[in-house]
């Protein structure tokens, strides 16, 4: 098993003696909701890891998907699926765009989509002139907010956590048992490699950055539909999805990474906020301390790498 | 493959660093502490104003007036305008509000507006924009913040009346300086209402939007004075960014530390559903709160049945800087050099006159726009 998830029981064994109410199926069922779409943009952050590039823009996407969603809904929830539907649409544009960039104009990933970051916060605000406007009805904050009533044994399920377990389900499916997930790993551990090989790689590239972009449209619906039409929401997102990556095992310049290791990382983070609240840590400390995890994963990992 | 490892270390050591929340934002709130200034306040709220009552924005507390023959001018005339910016909803209401009122006096030929977006710098440049053009007969100015703009706001009021409102400035140059009663009135009026409502040993969360504006300083150094002299036990003061996210994962993050809050004194209302909203979602019931005059923290607190207080900071003052510039011009003495506007409270008694429900989410209870042109769609109702 890999370390992270003793790391998880580890740390959530713990928090259980804090408080014996996160022991309990509710506890649990609201720890996964707040995790949720972390571990989704995780998920997602996984496919462009392992193949050795990075994703900077998925925060601003999830901005962008928040603010605009409110623009277009306008106040009107007849409005929800098409404009559920146009933000899936931006999302693969956006995720097109970073691997076209990066794949033919030979653009490393970590200014592509920095730039993208720059420019989708940029639109975003432009959009809705610096400051929040509208609000998201009900039928599109359901999926962040609600939950499932009425299923056997857990009781109350919330939407988050289900779309969550697809989430997970399809994207170890692809990244474990398809020709792409392996051309995937093949393309971040040795590119020349893999172009000799035959693997072609620009195709295979940017459909890794359509893959974390739509995890960005998702977690961006989820989080818009918890919290409500925020400028903020995205703010950090892209660090705390690679910091997950990483912590599950995820070599950074690609070649290696799991799917459940980095949902783990993802779960272990939210887990270790949750007990750091517990033990009454104040948030900025909380948020430093991400950065510390990141870089103390990247060098255990390049320690292991040398060892071997 | 060590060099690269190192260069993706730099990296995410850059990422963590652009990233990185500003830590430790030292306390210094004496600065903003003035017991003279509280009193003060604390007894306009107790006074009756003066002026229309249907008119609030026209009416003034406690005024000494000012002369202004020597500033009429034939109409028409052209009013220059610079804005700190619109960055909050509370700033766009009254913009709006503002422009419409230009609009429905038909002695204002010109309204020239120049947006500093949130910047010092910018504003400073802007003022000094509109008074070399020389096409301003009056200059409104609503400073970002306080001791930058001094200078160049006495620099232009050499050259042409100027009339401050919002935010001051720390010079009795301008005409006059239009605000409501103030951030001490503003936040003691939501500590004193949870004082009164909790037991001893109460919990209360106190939420705040950013540290270091003054108008906002103000109200949690009021809050603070009066809780201190009560038993009520302050689990935490935390700074929410005025972002939902934010608002509701740090109350999410108190209740399952503490397991029980009893009230939540908040500086402003933007974020005041989402507060209330975490309360919700971990099934606990929603306690004692403070808000402000917008349409979502209104219909919330009436149509649930809850328990709350909304001190407000009126919206309506963008349009007496309007009718305080018309009333310039047309020689009229006018309320100065401080021409202090009503701060009504919403209570459980008076919140059903508030309610709009053709206003959107963030519309202000108190705009004073219900007359001007254009009122609903202008303001986003319907």
């Amino acid at each position: 098993m890999p370390p992270i998830f003793v790391v998880l029981l580890v740390i959530c064994v713990w928090i259980s003696f804090l408080n014996p109410r996160f022991a309990t199926v509710p506890g649990i069922m609201s720890f996964l909701m707040r995790a949720a779409p972390a571990a989704i943009l995780a998920a997602g952050q996984l496919f462009v890891i392992v193949s050795g590039g990075f994703d900077l823009s998925v925060g601003s996407l999830i901005t962008l998907v928040v603010l605009g969603s409110s623009m277009l809904i306008g106040g009107d929830p007849a409005n929800t699926p098409w404009v559920i539907a146009v933000m899936f649409l931006i999302g693969i544009a956006v995720g097109v765009f970073n691997g076209a960039v990066t794949s033919w104009l030979k653009v490393p990933s970590f200014i592509t989509t920095l730039g993208m970051l720059v420019t989708l916060k940029g639109f975003a605000l432009l959009w809705t002139g610096g400051a929040p406007r509208g609000a998201l009805p009900n039928n599109f904050r359901v999926f962040g907010r609600n939950r499932l009533s009425g299923v056997p044994l857990l009781d109350e399920v919330p939407y988050a956590v289900i779309i969550l377990l697809v989430v997970a389900v399809v994207a170890t499916y692809l990244l474990h048992r398809t020709g792409w997930g392996k051309q995937l790993i093949a393309l971040g551990d040795n590119p020349r490699a893999a172009r000799l090989s035959g693997v072609p790689t620009a195709k295979v590239r940017i459909l890794a950055f359509v893959a974390s972009a739509t995890s960005a449209v998702i977690a961006g619906i989820l989080l818009g539909g918890f919290s409500g039409v925020s400028t903020n929401v995205g703010d950090g997102q892209e660090l705390g999805a690679i910091s997950a990556a990483v912590l599950g095992g995820a070599k950074l310049l690609g070649g290696r990474g799991t799917m459940p290791g980095a949902i783990a990382g993802a779960l272990t983070l939210q887990a270790l906020f949750t007990l750091l609240n517990l033990l009454g840590w104040p948030k900025p400390l909380r948020d430093g301390l991400q950065g510390v995890i990141i870089i103390g994963a990247v060098a255990y990992t390049a320690w292991r790498e040398r060892r071997s | 493959m060590q060099r690269k490892e190192m260069v993706a270390l730099v990296l995410a050591a850059a990422l963590l660093l652009s990233a990185m929340p500003q830590a430790g934002v030292a306390q210094r709130v004496s600065e903003f502490w003035d017991p003279d200034e509280f009193a003060r306040q604390m007894a306009l709220l107790e006074m009756e104003p003066v002026g229309p009552p249907d008119k609030p924005w026209l009416q003034a507390l406690d005024p000494t007036w000012v002369d202004t023959s020597k500033y009429k001018k034939d109409p028409p005339w052209t009013i220059c305008f610079s804005n700190a910016g619109l960055f909050n909803p509370w700033r766009v209401v009254g913009f709006t509000t503002m422009q419409a009122a230009v609009e429905a006096n038909p002695l204002i030929k010109e309204f020239i507006v120049l947006d500093a977006e949130g910047r010092d710098e910018k504003q400073i440049a802007d003022i000094a924009d509109l008074v070399a053009s020389g096409e301003c007969d009056l200059l409104i100015v609503s400073p970002m913040t306080t001791a930058a703009l001094t200078p160049a706001v006495e620099r232009a009021a050499q050259q042409l009346p100027v009339i401050v409102f919002d935010r001051g400035v720390n010079t009795r140059a301008p005409i006059t300086f239009i605000s409501p009663i103030g951030g001490y009135a503003f936040g003691a009026q939501g500590a004193r209402f949870i004082a009164e409502q909790l037991p001893n040993g109460g919990k209360v969360l106190a939420l705040r939007i950013s540290p270091g504006v003054d108008v906002l300083e103000t109200r949690w150094a009021a809050a603070e004075r009066i809780f201190a002299e009560t038993n009520l036990d302050i689990i935490g003061v935390e700074f929410t960014n005025d972002d939902r996210a934010v608002a509701k994962s740090i109350v999410t993050d108190y209740l399952l530390r503490y397991g029980q809050i009893d009230a939540v004194w908040m500086d402003a209302g933007a974020t005041t559903v989402a507060v209330l909203e975490a309360f919700e979602d971990l099934g606990y019931e929603i306690p004692i709160f403070t808000g402000e005059d917008q349409q979502d923290v209104l219909v919330k607190w009436y149509e649930e049945g809850l328990t709350g207080i909304a001190p407000t900071y009126p919206t309506f003052q963008w349009r007496t800087a309007v009718e305080a510039a018309v009333m310039v011009l047309s020689g009229q003495p006018i309320p100065g050099p401080e021409w202090k506007l009503p701060q009504p409270t919403i209570t459980n008694e008076t919140l059903a006159q508030y309610l709009q429900y053709n206003m959107p989410p963030q519309h202000y209870a108190l705009c004073g726009c219900e007359d001007l042109p254009g009122y609903p769609q202008r303001w986003g109702g319907r």
